[in-house]
């Protein structure tokens, strides 16, 4: 009976953990990739030989969250691109669906906003499936090792979309602290509300 | 300290009469209900012979917005059976300019409630916690059965799930 019990619960664990199958979890390695930037070049992952880890951020000019956010992504790459965590934006949406979202309006709004990251575009959307992207904004946080570009965090920026000054739990700079101090990270997945990826 | 107190007065009648004339602009706007997610709990768990149709959207939310009219169907199509509960995340500057005028406009039959509580992190696991945080989802439960849907829906689809439940109780 108890044999019966733990391979139902064994099967409901294998089924729970991969709900929808697809995207990285806690402790995968990532794959790099090639993506427009909005200064036309192109920009990878190993083009950044001394990064410690990477704050990748998923996001868009047309969804009121990212819109809300873009300050704080920006302040995260002026406070860590130094440090060896630099932020990587990438724009998931179909531009046909979303023509706010072009190239040509992504980089007027990162010139608007005086963006210092790479804003690359994923022309195709072929690398947010990857990844398991689902919304704007979404970050997911990479540490360098030798095996590649393993995913430390996936989830929100902080615990307050509508207002940074009453923000209580910064998510994304405890992992980037704990990664630098070597401390186990506290969350390792948070949720926020975001708008979906258009396709 | 005299003047500040008058001047806290002054601030106070200020703001007092701005809200009364809002008021009166708004008179054929209907009124929000806002929640924090305390308040809108209840209406996740509601004990009653209906099926409760949920559904997480907001105006701003281009597949939300296509959708809604289906819900509404529903609702008119089921009096008896369903109630259909619209949440809207809609941002709190906006009720006055989107939301509201969003309610009028398409004359929502549909009981429309604003849950405003930016510590997302908090309660969406709550909700469902398979739920990342991408709207529109839906959920549909009654005394016996519960089911969360991370997807959008056709009227169709939404009735021939909507007829499992209805068919169980």
């Amino acid at each position: 009976m108890n044999t019966i019990y733990n391979i139902l619960i064994l099967f409901t664990t294998l089924f729970c953990s991969h709900p929808f199958d697809d995207g990285y979890d806690i402790g995968d390695i990532a794959t790099d990739f090639s993506l427009e930037n909005i200064d036309g070049s192109f920009v990878s992952l190993s083009d950044f030989k001394d990064a410690k880890g990477f704050i990748i951020v998923f996001t868009c000019n047309t969804c009121p969250y990212a819109v809300l956010y873009e300050d704080r992504i920006e302040a995260l790459n002026k406070k860590y691109a130094h440090q060896g965590y630099p932020v990587i934006a990438i724009m998931p949406n179909n531009v046909e669906t979303k023509p706010g979202d072009s190239m040509i309006s992504m980089r007027e709004r990162a010139i608007d906003k005086g963006f210092t990251f790479p804003y690359l575009i994923d022309t195709g959307q072929k690398i947010y499936p990857q990844y398991g992207a689902t919304k704007t904004p979404h970050v997911f946080i990479l540490e360098s090792t030798p095996r590649g570009p393993l995913v430390r965090y996936i989830g929100a920026i902080d615990d307050n979309y509508k207002d940074a000054s009453l923000v209580k739990t910064r998510y994304v700079e405890e992992v980037i602290e704990s990664l630098k101090n070597g401390y186990e990270i506290k969350q390792t997945k948070t949720k926020a509300i975001g708008c979906s990826i258009k396709l | 300290m005299k003047i500040h107190f008058v001047l806290i007065a002054f601030c106070f009648l200020a703001c007092k009469s701005e809200v009364k004339t809002k008021d009166n602009n708004a008179v054929s706007l209907p009124i929000l209900e806002i929640h924090d997610f305390s308040g809108i709990e209840p209406y996740l768990n509601l004990d009653g012979s209906k099926t409760y149709v949920v559904n997480f959207w907001a105006t701003w939310c281009a597949p939300c917005v296509k959708e809604i009219p289906y819900f509404e169907a529903i609702q008119a199509n089921y009096p008896k059976h369903v109630e259909v509960i619209l949440i809207s995340l809609d941002f709190p500057r906006q009720y006055e300019s989107k939301l509201k005028p969003f309610i009028q406009k398409h004359q929502l039959k549909s009981k429309v409630i604003v849950l405003d509580d930016p510590d997302m992190n908090s309660w969406i696991p709550k909700v469902n916690a398979d739920w990342d945080g991408a709207i529109p989802v839906t959920l549909i439960y009654n005394n016996s059965e519960r089911t969360f849907y991370n997807r959008t829906f056709t009227y169709d689809e939404l009735e021939t799930e909507l007829e499992t439940f209805l068919t169980i109780k």
